[in-house]
């Protein structure tokens, strides 16, 4: 795939909705932070030393393509713009804190785009591995072996008692942090998603929105990750945020049989409604289209809605988002008026390839 | 009514500005009445991991902090520079090596935030040197330890020959690196 298509193909790997419990999770990313030894972390390196980081990446890259068998690009941040910078945070492949100041800055990422590592972000190194539904130990293995392969060639920041050190004394240890995206209607119509983020830090997990920290809940989108990454094995941490999803999938398939059962109608006028709008609007705000979009998933799920396929509802979380779309009219200054047609017309141009027939 | 410096949005914040030529009275939208100087709006806005971490540090070390005060100096990384102070402001750490020079000071605040300050997951084949032999030992002697209150002594024998032969082995590798 080619860099354009990174920006204009709302494709990520986590859209095909195969993989395990895939009607309810999204994705299952795995994230290491590394940093090399003796360089300052990126918040106290200068350009230069940034700028050496950045290289010894680009220098072990045909390495890295040749353990995992992907080929990959490098992108620097500082040369792209800035709805390009911002189409990439919203397909998840790096942060907002990665372009808050780009100069030296590099994402990396495989052409499947599974692999992302972000260079200079928090960390020297940040390596993403991303795949769908729920499967957390491929994402890690993958993650592993691009880890031991510049390990064997450059020198990682580790300390015997305190593991990999990191810019953040929050990620110290393993590193590692593990987290989940799920979709979670049920519990949020049933009123029971409060209990479970109460529960969450109990466990030594964190709950968040659809971007991650800081970031709002919208469309019914969670993610779920582990908060400790000190004291515990990389198999515990995983083993651990996997029992929790688990459990919370169990709840929300036990949600969405109890609003079957006993709101069947109420559910499937909202869903049918939500369907309409997204079908005939000519004009959507973006949280106006989560919300929607997530009705119609569960719609989908249930089997309420038969003639369209899951997918669509994950490929419009991306195409219909703000910077996305601004970027594929190659306009920044779109009004919201300009943009909220656009996202109309984009989940219409969506949605009329499944014909529905109801009488 | 509209900003009286911009005219472009709505004032939505009165300035009194009291100088030498008297006093001057302003209305002024948000984004002009920065200009005047530090003004929060939005205290709540920003408010990090790192803020909280900087907060943990503040108030619960204070009393440690000032015990060592005329020793601060020893407490500058001497490979990125930052000061423990940097550190206590920012809440990030600015290079490996500062985990090593601040490592004690780091631990009461590790143990706080994973409740652990010993790292027990993966070990990097390169730099990790014995630590992977010491590892295994220590889950040997586990095993071990669970073997002699089962009163299995014939697996608890076994085991035993195996850490002997791990700890021959670590103490040669130390015995070359001192050579």
């Amino acid at each position: 795939m080619s860099t354009d298509e990174l920006f204009t193909n709302p494709y990520s790997p986590w859209m095909n909705g195969s993989g395990m419990d895939g009607d309810i999770v999204l994705s299952s990313r795995v994230r290491l932070a590394r940093n090399f030894s003796n360089i300052p972390f990126p918040n106290r390196a200068n350009l230069a030393q940034l700028s050496e980081v950045k290289s010894m990446m680009q220098d072990i890259l045909p390495e890295l393509e040749d353990i995992t068998d992907k080929p990959y690009q490098c992108l620097p941040i500082d040369e792209l713009t800035n709805l390009e910078r911002k189409v990439l945070i919203e397909k998840h492949l790096i942060s907002n804190n990665h372009i808050e100041n780009p100069e030296h800055r590099a994402l990396v990422v495989s052409d499947d785009r599974k692999v992302s590592i972000m260079i200079n972000e928090e960390d020297h190194l940040r390596i993403q591995c991303m795949v769908s539904g729920l499967d957390l130990a491929v994402p890690l293995e993958l993650a592993s072996k691009i880890d031991d392969t510049i390990e064997s060639k450059l020198d990682i920041a580790f300390n015997e008692k305190m593991g990999y050190l990191t810019s953040c004394p929050t990620n110290l240890g393993t590193g590692l942090r593990a987290s989940v995206m799920v979709h979670l209607p049920g519990l949020v119509f049933t009123q029971q998603i409060g209990k479970i983020m109460n529960a969450s830090p109990q466990l030594g997990l964190a709950v968040r929105g659809l971007y991650g920290e800081g970031t709002e809940v919208i469309g019914n989108i969670f993610q779920i990750s582990n908060q400790l990454t000190l004291g515990f094995n990389e198999q515990e941490i995983m083993d651990n945020l996997t029992s929790a999803v688990l459990e919370i999938i169990m709840h929300e398939r036990a949600a969405r049989k109890a609003l079957m059962t006993y709101s069947a109608e109420r559910l499937s006028d909202q869903v049918w409604r939500a369907f309409g709008i997204l079908k005939y609007a000519r004009s959507v705000s973006a949280n106006e289209a989560l919300s929607l979009l997530s009705k119609v998933r569960l719609g989908i799920d249930t089997k309420m809605i038969k003639e369209v396929a899951a997918k669509s509802f994950t490929e419009l979380l991306v195409s219909s988002r703000t910077n996305y779309l601004k970027n594929l009219q190659e306009n920044e200054n779109l009004s919201q008026n300009e943009i909220d047609k656009e996202r109309a017309k984009t989940i219409r141009e969506t949605l009329e390839k499944f014909k529905v027939v109801r009488e | 009514m509209l900003c009286d410096d911009c005219k472009k949005n709505e004032a939505c914040v009165h300035i009194t500005q009291i100088s030498s030529d008297g006093k001057v009275d302003r209305n002024l939208c948000e984004d002009c009445a920065q200009k005047y100087g530090k003004i929060v709006f939005n205290p709540d806005k920003s408010f990090s991991v790192n803020d909280f971490l900087t907060g943990m540090f503040n108030s619960g070390l204070k009393p440690q902090l000032e015990d060592t005060k005329d020793t601060a100096q020893d407490f500058v990384c001497p490979n990125c520079g930052m000061t423990y102070r940097d550190f206590t402001h920012t809440g990030k750490i600015g290079c490996s090596v500062c985990y090593t020079k601040f490592g004690k000071r780091l631990e009461p605040l590790l143990r706080r935030i994973h409740g652990s300050s010993t790292h027990n997951g993966k070990i990097p084949k390169r730099s990790g040197g014995q630590l992977e032999v010491k590892h295994q030992i220590k889950r040997l002697r586990e095993t071990l330890q669970n073997h002699i209150v089962n009163e299995e002594y014939e697996e608890a024998a076994q085991l035993r020959d195996q850490i002997k032969d791990l700890e021959k082995v670590l103490n040669e590798e130390e015995h070359q690196e001192k050579d």
